[in-house]
């Protein structure tokens, strides 16, 4: 499953010290050169590929999913192109540390990528991405959910093509729920659950992880709460309006503090892995998080590391509400997928990105990695239902879900607004105001983040 | 008691060296010198004096990587931003804060193992060596995700091992508090650099004449004594070449930083500073102003030590 690799790195250790005589150096050095020689052999036997493009598919780790369409796809294009992958690092925002600063370099050796959403417009701003062509665009938005059609869109032009969509769910237990009272086939608001967590002694569990996802969850409570966090965006920095100074964003504070205090004592460094953990061993009733908990679920029981009962006490429902009478706008994540501006086939590419994202292989991806679709006919598809049952609700939230703030600044954003919100024990009414300010004096370039 | 070292050996000139003036030999050994090093020279100069001053030229700059059209000159304003912004100030007092602690202990721990490994009976000396020396050999991202996994609240077991500790119990959240996230990342840097500091130290023990110890011993010198008034001022070079060192390496810390806390709760560095404007923001103006001044603060650090406890580098080298 996706982040049940967790975080271990290999590392290689040091070789033991020798003093090298001066023949052990010299055939130290001709090796070293022979080496060389080798190498650059092989890049340039790598280069020549006679007719077929030879593609190559930067991807975001996930259970071997991508390299698995990746194949397939070679194997549909007869010979037009070949695909090979090159995975990305863990974090999205390394992922575009690694991307960026290639890109701007023009490398022509990134021919597609997996994105995260939120980075999308800083990428197309800055003429990194080979525009869509609009019979692609046309193809590759039919029967696609909104959230994702928006996220793979920066100034009315389509500039990505939509390929797995994320969302966030409620889950809970049942039986906590039901000893709570609550009805969960009825929305309920983040207030009924903080009382229901105090009732029955148990957790909420939300990602309070100074990174990526606090402000995916702190997006989430302001625009579930009828705000956003810009409220109108723009080329120059300064002129961007910020919408943290709102009532929306007092109410999304307001339920940060309460969630918080029924977060369980590590709640300030919490990330959706350690959510899970905490939501599978029952420390947290409730808890908020990616679709990929269930899969999860579902390996442990069959690894032997986790009991059945447990995933049978799973239910899962709508993202709570900040407001009572206002529907809840869920996180949207997931990945699309960009065209690198500088590579040397951009339309063997476009084909392959279109391949990619075939509902067939949304579908594959879906039941095989976790990942849901961004096209809805896959939510219809039986086998996809029987392997996961939450696909209607999933579906539904899509079409609910709000992105992240759509801006070329977008990591200076984020990073002003995990820094003054967490930790999120400490946010109060104006935390919002404090936020605006940081976020405004550091795109001015007046502050350091 | 005074201590006791011995007089600086005197430099003697060559007999045949003609007078104002360098023997054929010696300019030829000069020419062969300067061939040896200056292949190194010029690497140096290009992978160290190049990127440094380019760094300096682009400070002066408002220039964004994803926006190179919009580049502008705005003098030393970077250099403003950084140094009336509190975080810059926070991020220097974690740093010397790190450094002081770190290069402290391992001071202590460092002198401790050198004597363990310079004493230790023959036949296991090798293996203390190698022992004390694996920790090194651990490159710093592993040995922080190690120590991170060990501290973690979920899947660490530093809790529930020493719950009997005041302080520590079950719910310890060793990473959402600065005090005890530094702890831990000055936990995990004395681990892994000490054995360096201890390495230094060893060679510094070995210049230490056995006469002196001897006649110390002689004239009724306790243990104490001969380790206070012989051993410390006679590898005084050695001492403060390790501390200059690991000053210098520990002043520019961010691995163990960069994994435990990703800069939470108050414990960015300096470093840390620099790659979040340089990597993050991309603004590489103001993140090359940010590592000038981290070189700046690295040369005073150096200065400082050379000049003010008249280190002598060549000294340490046994020359």
């Amino acid at each position: 499953m996706p982040n049940a690799d967790g975080y271990v790195r290999t590392g290689r250790g040091s070789p033991p010290v020798r003093t090298p005589t001066p023949r052990s150096r010299r055939r130290g050095v001709a090796s070293a050169a022979a080496l060389l020689v080798t190498a650059g052999t092989l890049a340039a036997c790598g280069s020549d590929d006679g007719g077929a493009s030879s593609l190559t598919w930067y991807t975001n780790p996930d259970a071997g999913g991508q390299a698995e369409i990746a194949s397939r796809c070679t194997e549909e294009a007869g010979g037009a192109y070949t695909i090979s992958t090159s995975v990305l690092p863990r974090e999205s925002s390394q992922q575009r540390e690694q991307l960026v600063r290639r890109l701007a370099a023009e490398d022509s050796s990134i021919d597609i990528i997996s994105l995260d959403p939120p980075y999308i417009p800083e990428f197309a701003e800055a003429g990194f991405l080979a525009p869509v062509p609009d019979d692609v665009a046309e193809r590759v938005t039919q029967d696609v959910v909104q959230s994702a059609i928006d996220g793979s869109t920066w100034n009315d032009q389509l500039v990505a093509v939509p390929f797995w969509a994320n969302t966030q769910l409620l889950w809970y237990k049942k039986s906590v729920a039901e000893a709570a009272g609550l009805d969960m086939e009825e929305p309920v608001t983040w207030e009924q659950l903080v009382q229901a967590a105090e009732d029955q002694d148990t957790q909420i569990a939300a990602q309070g992880i100074r990174a990526e996802a606090l402000t995916v969850w702190v997006n989430a409570l302001i625009e579930s709460a009828g705000g956003h966090i810009i409220e109108e965006t723009a080329d120059d920095p300064a002129d961007i309006k910020l919408g943290l100074e709102s009532d929306a964003a007092s109410a999304a504070a307001e339920v940060m503090k309460s969630v918080s205090s029924v977060g369980g004592p590590a709640f300030t460094t919490a990330g959706e892995d350690a959510n899970v953990t905490d939501f599978e061993e029952g420390d947290a009733s409730f808890m908020v998080n990616w679709p990929f908990v269930w899969g999860r679920a579902l390996g442990a029981v069959e690894a032997g590391t986790l009991d059945a009962s447990v995933p049978d006490d799973y239910g899962w429902a709508q993202y709570p509400r900040v407001l009572e009478d206002e529907e809840s706008r869920p996180p949207y994540g997931g990945i699309n997928l960009v065209v690198g501006a500088y590579s040397e086939n951009v339309e063997a590419a476009y084909a392959a990105a279109e391949c990619i994202a075939s509902p067939e292989n949304q579908a594959y991806y879906f039941i095989s990695n976790g990942n849901p679709a961004s096209n809805s006919t896959v939510y219809d598809d039986p086998e996809v239902i029987d392997v996961f049952p939450q696909a209607p609700v999933i579906l539904e939230s899509l079409e609910n879900a709000a992105p992240r703030p759509l801006t070329v600044y977008y990591s200076e954003v984020s990073g002003a607004l995990q820094r003054i919100y967490h930790p999120a024990t400490a946010v109060d009414p104006e935390t919002g105001p404090r936020a605006s300010e940081l976020i405004s004096s550091v795109l001015a370039g007046e502050q350091l983040l | 008691m005074s201590t006791t070292t011995l007089p600086p050996t005197k430099k003697t000139e060559p007999v045949s060296a003609p007078r104002g003036g360098l023997s054929d030999r010696s300019k030829a050994e000069r020419r062969l010198g300067w061939r040896l090093a200056g292949p190194a020279f010029v690497v140096m100069l290009a992978v160290t004096a190049y990127p440094i001053l380019q760094a300096v030229y682009e400070s002066l700059f408002s220039y964004r990587l994803t926006d190179p059209d919009n580049r502008s000159f705005t003098g030393l304003s970077n250099y403003w931003v950084i140094l009336t912004d509190s975080l810059w100030w926070e991020s220097i007092a974690v740093t010397v804060f790190i450094t002081v602690v770190t290069v402290s202990v391992e001071l202590v721990l460092g002198f401790g193992l050198a004597m363990v490994m310079a004493k230790a009976l023959k036949s296991i000396r090798p293996v203390v060596r190698a022992a004390i020396l694996i920790p090194y050999a651990v490159i710093t991202v592993v040995s922080a995700f190690a120590w991170q996994f060990a501290f973690d609240i979920n899947t660490g077991f530093v809790n529930s091992w020493f719950a009997w500790l005041p302080g520590v119990s079950a719910d310890t959240d060793w990473f959402g508090d600065k005090w005890l996230s530094l702890l831990v990342i000055c936990l995990a840097e004395i681990w892994k650099t000490t054995p360096f500091i201890s390495l230094l130290l060893l060679a510094g023990l070995a210049q230490v004449p056995d006469v002196l110890q001897e006649a110390a011993q002689v004239d009724g010198a306790t243990w104490w004594q001969r380790l206070w008034r012989v051993t410390i001022p006679n590898m005084k070079a050695a001492i403060m070449v390790a501390l200059l060192f690991r000053s210098l390496d520990a002043f520019r810390v961010f691995d163990s930083i960069f994994i435990m806390t990703g800069g939470a709760n108050g414990t960015e560095s300096v470093s840390f500073l620099a790659y979040r404007q340089t990597i993050a923001r991309l603004e590489i103006g103001l993140g090359s102003a940010v590592s000038v001044l981290l070189f700046i603060a690295v040369v005073l650090i150096a200065v400082g030590f050379i000049k003010g406890f008249k280190v002598d580098l060549s000294q340490a080298r046994g020359e």
